[in-house]
C-alpha cells in the first residue's frame, strides 16, 4: 500500500512561495492502479517526484509499503558518461539485483547494439528512453510511476512498452499521470482529477473524465492514438 | 528473466543493509567516472601529491631553507603536510555541490543525500590515504625518508585527520546546497587555511602568541600528532586530542543535521 497523508509541496520562487500541491491525500492498495489527470502546471510531475522519493514533501507524509520505481522511462537518472551496461549494473546494485541475468532482456528490449556498450551521452533521445524504460523493467518493483509524457517513442517502442507493463506485469500497481484522458480509461481502474494543486478523488474514470473536460477552459483532449 | 520482485524495507538492519548496497554501488560509479576506464585517473591520485612534494623538496634543497625545528627532513616534512591538506581539503572540495551533480540519482528510490556525501568523502579518504602510502613507502624506499618512528602514533594522527575531513566536508557540502556562495567562500578559505593548518610549519617553531591562536584551528593537532609519530622524538610537538575529538564531534552532529535538513529542501529537474 502506498499511502499519501495530507501532503503538500512548496516552491520558493522569486515571487515567493508557490503552493504546487495543496493537502493531497490517496491511497493505492497492492496491485491496483490509479490515472490522474490535470493539465500542465497542475502538479502531476510534483506527485511523482514525491512518490518516487525524490524530493520530499513540505508537509504530510508518504508511508509506502511498497517498492516503488522511479519515473518510467526516465532518462535523467543516469549517468550521461557511463554506458547503457555501467547504468544497467548500477541500478541493480542500488537495487540489490544481480545483473547478469538482465543483460540479455535489456539488450534485446533496447536494440542498442553496440551502443549498449558506449556512454550514455551518444545515445539518440530515443536510444535513452528505451534504455530508461528497460532499466526500470529489470528492476521488479512493486509499483510503477508512470509520468504518460515522459514515455515518447515511436508506435513500436509504445507496443512493446504495453506488452512489458500491462501485460507481462499486470499484478503490479501503478499510477499514471497524463494530461489525456484517453490514456487514463485506456489503462486505469480508477481515476483522479489535479487541479491548482488539489487533488479531486472520483469513483470511475468516467466520472473524472466529465469532471476533466467540464473545467473552466473548455475541453482539453484532442484526438490522440495510443 | 527476472530475479524476485524487491520488497520495501524497514527497520534500523535493512537501512544499514540498503545503504551499504547504495555506498557501494556509488562508490563503483564515482570511480569509474572519475577515474575514468583505463586507470589512468588513478595514477593523478599520486602524481598531483608526488610532483608537489617533489616540487616543495627541490625548491626548500636550492634555496637552503633552514628550518627552525632543523635537521627534519624536508621530503618527510612535506609528505606529512601535504598528504595532511590532502585529506581535509578534497573532502570538502568533492563535497561542494555533490548533491547538485547528483540530483537525479535521488529518483532512486533509495539514494538519499547523505549517500551521496559519505561517498565523496570516503572516494577522497581513500584516494589521500593511498597517495599517502605510497609515497611514504616510494621515497622510503629510494632512501629519501627514513621509515616512522611510531607507526600506532601516525595511525592516529591520520585517522583524526580523516575524521576531521569527513565531519567539515559533509557540513560544508551539505551547506552548499543552501547557496552557491558557500562554495565560492570555500575556495579562497581553503587557500588562507593551507599555510595555517600546521603543513608548512611545526607549532614549535612559531611565537608563543602564534602557537596559542594556530591550535584553535582542530587539523593542526591531527598533523602535530601525525609528525610526532614520523619523527619522535626529533621534533617537540603541540597537541591536545580531545580538543580536535570535540570540534570533530560538533562538526559531524552539525554535518548530519545540515544533510539532513538539505535532504528535505533539495529540488529536482
Amino acid at each position: 500500500m502506498i499511502h499519501i497523508d495530507n501532503v503538500s509541496k512548496c516552491y520558493h520562487t522569486r515571487f515567493g512561495r508557490r503552493t504546487v500541491l495543496d493537502r493531497v491525500s490517496l491511497r493505492l492498495e497492492r496491485g491496483r492502479n490509479i490515472g490522474i489527470l490535470g493539465r500542465n502546471g497542475a502538479g502531476k510531475s510534483t506527485l511523482i517526484r514525491l512518490l518516487s522519493g525524490a524530493e520530499r514533501p513540505t508537509s504530510g507524509r508518504i508511508v509506502r509499503n511498497m517498492s516503488v520505481s522511479w519515473p518510467l522511462a526516465f532518462g535523467g537518472a543516469f549517468q550521461e558518461n557511463l554506458t547503457g551496461l555501467d547504468n544497467l549494473k548500477f541500478v541493480c546494485r542500488i537495487h540489490g539485483v544481480d545483473y547478469r541475468p538482465l543483460v540479455k532482456f535489456v539488450e534485446d528490449f533496447t536494440e542498442l547494439g553496440i551502443y549498449f556498450r558506449e556512454p550514455v551521452n551518444h545515445y539518440s533521445h530515443g536510444m535513452v528512453t528505451r534504455l530508461a524504460f528497460a532499466l526500470s523493467m529489470a528492476v521488479e518493483f512493486d509499483c510503477f510511476l508512470i509520468d504518460e509524457a515522459m514515455v515518447v517513442g515511436d508506435v513500436r517502442f509504445h507496443e512493446r512498452c504495453h506488452v512489458e507493463l500491462f501485460h507481462k506485469r499486470k499484478d503490479r500497481a501503478f499510477v499514471l499521470v497524463s494530461h489525456d484522458p484517453n490514456v487514463i480509461k485506456l489503462y486505469c481502474e480508477r481515476a483522479c482529477v489535479l487541479v491548482d494543486g488539489r487533488l479531486h478523488e472520483f469513483s470511475t474514470v468516467d466520472a473524472a473524465y466529465e469532471f476533466y473536460e467540464g473545467l473552466p477552459g473548455g475541453p482539453v483532449t484532442a484526438p490522440v492514438e495510443v | 528473466m527476472n530475479t524476485g520482485v524487491i520488497r520495501p524495507t524497514s527497520g534500523f538492519w535493512r537501512s544499514l543493509t540498503i545503504q551499504k548496497r547504495v555506498i557501494r554501488a556509488l562508490l563503483m560509479r564515482e570511480i569509474i567516472t572519475r577515474f575514468g576506464r583505463h586507470n589512468v585517473g588513478v595514477l593523478w591520485l599520486i602524481g598531483e601529491p608526488m610532483i608537489f612534494t617533489l616540487g616543495i623538496a627541490t625548491l626548500w634543497s636550492v634555496a637552503h631553507l633552514v628550518h627552525g625545528g632543523g635537521g627534519i627532513p624536508v621530503v618527510a616534512f612535506a609528505v606529512t603536510g601535504y598528504s595532511s591538506v590532502l585529506m581535509w581539503r578534497n573532502s570538502v572540495s568533492h563535497c561542494c555541490n555533490a548533491v547538485q551533480q547528483n540530483i537525479n540519482l535521488l529518483y532512486h528510490r533509495n539514494v538519499r543525500v547523505i549517500d551521496v556525501l559519505i561517498t565523496r568523502v570516503l572516494v577522497e579518504i581513500s584516494g589521500a590515504t593511498a597517495s599517502f602510502i605510497i609515497l611514504s613507502l616510494f621515497f622510503i624506499a629510494i632512501g629519501w625518508i627514513s621509515p616512522p618512528v611510531d607507526l600506532a602514533l601516525v595511525l592516529g594522527g591520520w585517522l583524526m585527520l580523516a575524521w576531521f575531513g569527513a565531519s567539515l566536508a559533509l557540513t560544508i557540502g551539505s551547506l552548499t546546497s543552501y547557496s552557491r556562495i558557500v562554495e565560492r567562500l570555500w575556495h579562497p578559505t581553503a587557500y588562507l587555511l593551507f599555510p595555517m593548518s600546521g603543513a608548512a610549519f611545526m607549532v614549535e617553531w612559531l611565537p608563543r602568541g602564534l602557537q596559542e591562536t594556530v591550535q584553535y584551528l582542530p587539523m593542526v593537532h591531527g598533523v602535530e600528532l601525525l609528525r610526532k609519530g614520523y619523527f619522535g622524538n626529533a621534533v617537540r610537538t603541540h597537541f591536545d586530542i580531545e580538543y580536535m575529538a570535540m570540534c570533530c564531534t560538533v562538526l559531524t552532529f552539525v554535518g548530519l543535521l545540515l544533510a539532513r535538513d538539505a535532504a528535505r529542501r533539495v529540488e529536482v529537474e
